[in-house]
């Protein structure tokens, strides 16, 4: 036989991991990301071994003091504290897992909803597809904030149901995603050779075709990943998310409004945290995109 | 009866509809207008003809991916009808495909391994070391090792994807096997390893063959007989020499001609054809 494997292929799943590392790895500013976000599940994990004070205890003797490097800072509060005399920097600590917990839950849902709704949309076509799509095609004609305000205000404002209606408007461009995916996939030679071979409708739709579209999906997560911590933000900050004394970001943010031009440190840390946050992840998102994408991949 | 016949189709029809926009007109496409051939057990049938002549589209129904629209199919004497019976994996062991497109037909996110016991898992009750062992038993016969088991189809080459792909065909022990241009997307040497080693297996399994193809030189070499088909229709069915000897219908002796020839008589004879 004169055709000879090459042997330098990855030959595990071991290697095909190293093999996504060394293109993920050209990208730094992917990398730093990647280093960033490692360090906030740390902190999250880890946050009442960390923080310095409990998230809602209040120092009656401490109002609205600075941070430690201005005037009236202390070391006892690195980065001040609120107007209720609660530290910030343990606030932020505590906060993170909120953030996190937000992105994961709302991910995930919206990921595995919006998987299965496209994979039957593309599967089954027709007027299956026509509904499922044009149900999205509405949910995606409102502006996503204002839809998940109404949801929030419908189902009663708090940090789960805030989770629930952020997921319901993120999950049309998974069902999009997938669906465009599933329909290339299908018309390609191995579904059928699968058919003949006796694979089944569901066997089909998620062992054959769907490992096949998870590229742009992975992509798509990590992106809305920092949406979600975004939308939720925004939400507290309009009070419709977490509520006070929950140590969520945004609602740190709304309680801090009337502090801006007195104590703008209460305002600043609960937006550069956001900003940071969101900021690593759509790195790793972008670094994830060239990664993942055999049109973009530099060999 | 004398003659072994394991797959006989007697006038098949096959017609795909399209709708212009909502309320416009029903379009009909006949692919297949009443098609009609029989298939002696481990013979090889070619099916000639020019793109979009249908050939896929028989593929298709003799592979029971797609319903015929009208006509009978009878597979070892028993007529199938996939609008109306389930197809148990007792039909399903009976006719296998092999596709054209060697990088398009195998799944890029599965195993060599998996590949090849996937139908017996699906199909049969054999236990999980058993159908490793007939996996690995199946990629030495089609010339590949038993070190391929667990690699992935895109460390292979074209021929010998088509290999896996034809090891696949085989894993159920097919009577029948389906050949869509199996070597039209392969370079010529590696055309003759797979012409060779399909006739090996024909050989030793017994196999019955469609070999669906529109390279001459192939047909020739490998076919018993010879159907040529155009625009759905079978223009001209015989053996071999009878069909490349004697070629009755028009359109086939323009087929013939298409074949590019040196000497220097077909050539003139070609010119005064074409003026």
């Amino acid at each position: 036989m004169t055709d000879t494997t090459q042997n330098s292929a990855p030959d595990t799943r071991l290697e095909v991991l190293k093999g996504f590392w060394r293109h993920f790895k050209t990208n730094r500013g992917a990398v730093f990301g990647l280093y960033f976000f490692i360090v906030l599940v740390f902190i999250a994990v880890f946050a009442p071994l960390i923080a310095p004070h409990g998230a809602t205890v209040q120092y009656r003797d401490a109002l609205l003091v600075p941070p430690v490097w201005m005037d009236g800072g202390s070391w006892n509060h690195i980065l001040g504290t609120d107007a209720v005399g609660r530290d910030l920097l343990s606030r932020l600590i505590y906060g993170s897992r909120f953030s996190l917990f937000i992105g994961v839950v709302v991910v995930s849902v919206a990921l595995v909803v919006g998987i299965c709704l496209g994979l039957v949309a593309g599967t089954f076509r027709g007027w299956i597809d026509t509904v499922i799509m044009r149900i999205m095609d509405i949910i995606l004609s409102f502006p996503s904030l204002l839809l998940a305000l109404v949801l929030v205000a419908i189902l009663g404002p708090s940090l789960i149901n805030a989770m629930i209606a952020i997921a319901i408007v993120q999950q049309p461009y998974y069902v999009r995603l997938t669906r465009a995916a599933v329909i290339s996939e299908m018309s390609r030679e191995y579904v059928m050779a699968a058919r003949v071979s006796g694979v089944r409708t569901l066997r089909l739709m998620f062992v054959t075709v769907l490992p096949n579209c998870m590229a742009p999906l992975i992509v798509q997560a990590a992106l809305s990943f920092s949406t979600a911590i975004l939308d939720a933000a925004a939400l507290g900050f309009l009070g419709m998310g977490a509520q006070p004394p929950t140590p969520e970001w945004g609602t740190m943010l709304a309680e801090a409004r009337e502090f801006i031009l007195r104590a703008p440190w209460v305002v600043t840390f609960p937006g550069v945290a956001i900003l940071t946050t969101v900021l690593a992840i759509n790195l790793i998102g972008d670094g994830l995109r060239d990664a993942l994408d055999p049109k973009l991949k530099r060999s | 009866m004398a003659e072994d016949i394991i797959l006989e189709a007697r006038d098949l029809v096959r017609e795909y509809r399209s709708k212009e926009g909502m309320f416009g007109k029903v379009n009909v496409t006949r692919a297949l207008k009443g098609i009609s051939f029989k298939l002696e057990r481990g013979k090889t049938l070619a099916v000639v003809g020019e793109s979009g002549c249908g050939k896929s589209t028989l593929a298709r129904i003799l592979t029971l991916i797609d319903p015929a629209t009208d006509g009978d199919l009878l597979i070892e004497g028993k007529k199938i009808d996939i609008a109306k019976q389930k197809i148990t994996p007792d039909l399903r062991s009976k006719v296998q495909i092999v596709f054209q497109n060697p990088y398009g037909s195998l799944n890029p996110r599965q195993r060599i391994g998996d590949v090849l016991t996937e139908p017996l898992m699906l199909n049969t009750d054999l236990p999980a070391q058993e159908r490793r062992d007939k996996a690995m038993e199946m990629l030495v016969k089609v010339g590949l090792g038993p070190e391929h088991f667990n690699r992935y189809p895109h460390m292979f080459s074209g021929g010998q994807r088509q290999r896996v792909a034809i090891a696949r065909a085989l894993m159920l022990n097919p009577k029948l096997l389906i050949l869509d241009e199996p070597v039209s997307a392969l370079d010529l040497s590696v055309q003759a390893q797979i012409l060779n080693l399909l006739a090996d297996l024909q050989e030793e399994f017994n196999l019955t063959y469609l070999f669906i193809s529109h390279d001459l030189s192939v047909v020739r070499y490998i076919a018993d007989k010879v159907m040529v088909m155009y625009f759905g229709e079978v223009v001209e069915y015989g053996t071999r020499d009878e069909v490349f000897d004697n070629p009755q219908h028009e359109y086939t002796k323009t087929l013939f001609n298409a074949t590019p020839r040196a000497d220097i008589a077909h050539i003139k004879e070609r010119l005064a054809r074409t003026g």
